[in-house]
């Protein structure tokens, strides 16, 4: 199969590559440009462990293909840091042991700094519903959601 | 070596504290690499055909086909792993459930697998794969395997453990049992009895992360395999033994771990991405899909039990019995037998008999699964407990505090205990608010009891000072959830130096000498033992060095939080070394400064928890919600509380997702029906409130901090919890795990109609 020749912008970076037309933006991400950072938990959209931030909205990148990232801005877990300076989020995640094993956390990451975005002050509930489609196996969720719910207070203030 | 475990009290300085982790920063930037992570050059894409049948001959695999497919490099079935596991039955059994040999056994059992230069390519070269089965009957219901009506799975299996020899073949492969005094006698004294039966679905692990690895055999012999485990050194060994290796040509290396509980303890993909590397001649990476990892990689037992409880009228239990029998797939285990250890270790109980039957059936094979076998046991035994105390009419709580297991008590699998936190737990959550917080309409509260023995074995860990006074610490046990933070704490602790000096890594096999599996709640246990003896041989070089420099006695040095200072009055003017210095001065004095062990940790304490929790029920849909959840549990020694507390609160989780939701679900056709996230459903963060801990600390006599392992216990309570939260909630015994909005309706309907 031919490949599709694409230029995007990933972590403000503009990027260009070749990629199959059934190629997810997942695989793309993690195979040709090394982006390991997305996890694949499912590759069905189930869990959340690749989401990404496509032009301001959330996105599973496994249910996206590499073709359709063309002209558009794709955000990850590798681009949340400033230098050495950490998001508040992640310095979060860390202060509450948010995370056990790490493997859903720059899914979670992505989805909260979305989830922030649209709503600077979330409720309990909004965090726990915003961060729905993301799965944690190891946390029951409660220092995941302490960390948002301290992240956002921190931001707020910034 | 003689390194003293025992417990002694002391004022901890690092142990106990919270700082951030040292693989932190790498896990919230992405730079952390797991299982799927990493790559090498020339790197090929392994892929597995796998049955779609539940059992069946496999009569002929042709594969001539996928050979010729453009892209291709190599193809393999059994005929590429020949049996060399000289009669060593449970390996012959780890062999053919990596790759079916002569019948596959559950609808997933690998057949055939490839290596191609691109995942497209492989795909298609599996389906030109061409198996030729002949199908068999199955069975996957654990009940109806045990009829003799049953197909067999295995029909040179006779039932061990009874009396008398069996002349015919079973789906039983074995009988187990437990318990002291005489149940019948125990009955006897009785005034209220319940009896009831039980039986939980199969559940799988539910790890983010699917099994991956990459795999490099080079021509002389040598190979790599990079991969997520809970136990590099025991996969260098079955891989070696089953590709016929020397241990020490194989070099594993952990990767960081997606999660585990229990379920990456054993080798499915990594002997077949090897088998694959060595006939391909390039490295072959092999991650499992999330449909693999369902059908294929290990789900825990399917249970049915029956319990039966008799107590007198001021709430003395007289006798206990509990019949369990759990599935183990198609291969024997010891599942029941596990399950019936654990059913009543919580009471002090005169008579007690257990029985555990393990049953094969044609779904996958069985793995641990967090404090393997116990929770559908504590479920059955919890559930009834509560019951039998509605019947007296004693609170559930006061209940179990007049007949929990004490220090001395002859637990019902055998041992004498030593100090243990049972009656703590309980006499905590009587006392706590959340016994006493208001309940509306269609609420109820349930709380239960749960036992975990705890795991200690083979560790070996390297302690070395650099010469500017920083220490690396090489460990064996995989960091499934923080050890590495822990035993850099324990570290800091032994030495009397700061946490941010000690850099704690997780070594390969070729660096370290063996280690056991880390399950079992043993890493922090048995590695900060490991720990605290590496450290104490280090302090012993440190002191022999500062007598050097100052040209005294080694036995007027003694060493003080991170120094060496000289005892006696004829040394008042020298002062002390600290570790910096004496690392500093290591080249001249000779030579670098380490400390090593190599130990078994015996003596990983029980560890027991009792969990609340209260439930809403939707009465028209059988809907549920879990509003309130509240941990208490014994950890012997907190070393780092916050990874603590998120073992309590993951376990507890993942006990709701069993209690309520989560089930294999299996077809006619015995096949798996829901293979993947959307259907089997595991709790998402709406799901769940904050799940609120205690953490009580009895010192674990042997160890040296009193540490116990704190990583399982916690998934042991909630299926009873809950269940016994519905039933106050609704009015009706659930006695079904999973409680799934149809089968509590139907039990709130049977109820209705009398
Ligand atoms: S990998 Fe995309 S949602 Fe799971
Ligand atoms: S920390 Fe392991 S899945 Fe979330």
């Amino acid at each position: 199969m031919a490949g599709v020749a694409v230029s995007t912008t990933i972590n403000g970076d503009s990027v260009e590559y070749l990629c199959q037309p059934d190629e997810t933006l997942l695989d793309v991400l993690r195979d040709r440009l090394g982006l390991t950072g997305v996890k694949e938990g499912c590759g069905t959209g189930d869990c959340g462990a690749c989401s990404i931030i496509l032009d301001d909205r959330l996105v599973c990148s496994c249910l996206v293909l590499g073709a359709e990232a063309e002209g558009r801005r794709v955000e990850t877990v590798e681009g949340m840091a400033h230098g050495d300076s950490l998001h508040p989020l992640q310095q979060k995640f860390l202060e509450h042991a948010a995370l056990q094993c790490g493997i859903c956390t720059p899914g979670f990451l992505i989805a909260a700094k979305d989830l922030l975005a649209k709503n600077p002050d979330p409720t309990e509930e909004e965090i726990r519903f915003g961060l729905a489609g993301n799965l944690c196996r190891c946390t029951g969720y409660d220092k995941i959601v302490r960390a948002v719910q301290d992240a956002a207070n921190v931001m707020k203030g910034a | 070596m003689n390194f003293d475990p025992r417990y002694s009290t002391r004022n901890f300085a690092s142990v106990g504290t919270r700082p951030i982790r040292p693989d932190g920063v790498d896990k919230v930037t992405g730079r952390a690499r797991y299982g799927a992570d990493f790559n090498m050059a020339g790197q090929l894409v392994g892929r597995v055909l796998r049955s779609p049948h539940a059992h069946a001959t496999i009569r002929k695999i042709d594969t001539s086909k996928a050979e010729k497919l453009p892209g291709v490099k190599a193809v393999i079935t059994a005929a590429d792993l020949p049996d060399l596991t000289d009669g060593d039955a449970a390996m012959y059994d780890i062999l053919d459930n990596c790759m079916a040999r002569t019948k596959a056994l559950y609808d997933g059992h690998a057949v055939a697998a490839v290596a191609a230069v691109d995942v497209r390519t492989a795909r298609q070269a599996l389906k030109l794969i061409e198996v030729d089965y002949e199908l068999l009957p199955h069975v996957t219901d654990v009940d109806e395997a045990m009829k003799h009506s049953a197909p067999l799975i295995n029909d040179a299996i006779f039932t061990e453990g009874l009396e008398e020899k069996p002349v015919k073949p079973s789906n039983v492969t074995k009988r187990s049992q437990f318990g002291h005094g005489d149940v019948h006698q125990g009955f006897g004294h009785a005034d209220f009895i319940v009896e009831r039966s039980f039986k939980t679905e199969q559940t799988h692990q539910g790890y983010i992360e699917p099994h991956a690895c990459v795999a490099s055999v080079s021509s002389d012999g040598t190979a790599d395999l990079w991969v997520c485990t809970q136990g590099h050194f025991v996969y260098r060994q079955h891989c070696a033994q089953l590709l016929g290796m020397e241990a020490s040509k194989l070099r594993v290396t952990s990767s960081e771990i997606g999660g585990g509980f229990g379920g990456k303890t054993h080798v499915w993909a990594e002997p077949v991405a090897l088998a694959l590397s060595r006939k391909a001649g390039r490295p072959v990476k092999l991650v499992m899909t999330r449909d693999e990892v369902f059908r294929a990689s290990g789900p825990t037992s399917a249970t049915s039990i029956d319990v039966k409880i008799g107590a007198r009228k001021d709430g003395t239990i007289t006798a206990a019995e509990a019949t369990l029998r759990y599935s183990c797939g198609p291969y024997p285990g010891s599942w029941a037998e596990i399950g019936a250890m654990t059913a009543f270790a919580c009471y002090r109980l005169e008579n007690v008999k257990t029985v555990g039957y393990e049953v094969l059936v044609n779904r996958p094979k069985t793995a641990a699964y967090r404090a393997p076998s116990a929770p559908m046991a504590a479920f059955a035994v919890e559930s009834a407990v509560d019951e039998l105390a509605k019947e007296i009419g004693m609170d559930p709580v006061d209940f179990r505090i007049k007949n929990a297991a004490q220090e001395g008590t002859r637990s019902s699998y055998g041992p004498v205990y030593g100090p243990i936190g049972i009656g703590p737990t309980l006499e905590a959550v009587k006392n706590h608010p959340h016994m006493k917080a208001p309940l509306g309409k269609n609420q109820g509260r349930g709380m239960a009891c749960g036992f975990w023995f705890n795991f200690g074995g083979q560790t070996c860990t390297d302690l070395n000072i650099g010469m500017d006074g920083s220490v690396s610490l090489a460990v064996g046990t995989v960091d499934v959830g923080g050890s590495r933070a822990s035993l850099s704490l324990v570290a800091a602790e032994e030495l009397g130096i700061a946490y941010e000096q000690v850099k704690a890594i997780v070594a390969d096999t070729s660096s370290l000498g063996y280690n056991d599996m880390t399950d079992g709640s043993r890493g922090t246990f048995s590695s900060s033992m490991a720990t605290i003896s590496a450290a104490r041989n280090a302090i012993k070089i440190l002191r022999e060095r500062a007598a050097q420099m100052w040209d005294i006695a080694v036995d007027d040095v003694v060493w003080e939080q991170g120094h060496a200072v000289a005892k006696g009055e004829k040394h008042g003017n020298l002062g002390k070394l600290s570790l910096k210095e004496i690392a500093a001065a290591s080249g001249t004095t000779g030579g670098p400064i380490a400390g090593h062990s190599e130990l078994v940790a015996d003596g990983a304490g029980v560890s027991f928890a009792t969990h609340i929790c209260d439930i809403e029920v939707d009465p028209e849909t059988g809907a549920t919600r879990v509003l309130r959840y509240t941990v208490v549990q014994d950890a012997g020694k907190a070393v780092h509380p916050t990874y603590v507390e998120g073992q309590y609160q993951g376990g507890a989780a993942q006990g709701i997702g069993w209690a309520l939701n989560e089930e294999y679900i299996y077809g006619k056709d015995g096949r798996l029906q829901n293979p993947g996230f959307l259907d089997y459903r595991i709790p998402v963060c709406s799901d769940l409130p904050m799940i609120d801990t205690q953490i009580l600390e009895i010192p674990n006599p042997n160890h040296p901090y009193g540490v116990r392992g704190v990583g399982e216990t916690s998934i042991v309570p909630p299926l009873a919890a809950i269940a016994n939260a519905v039933s106050n909630a609704a009015g009706v015994r659930m006695a079904h795990i999973p409680m799934s909005p149809p089968r509590i309706l139907a039990a709130i309907e049977a109820e209705r109609a009398g």
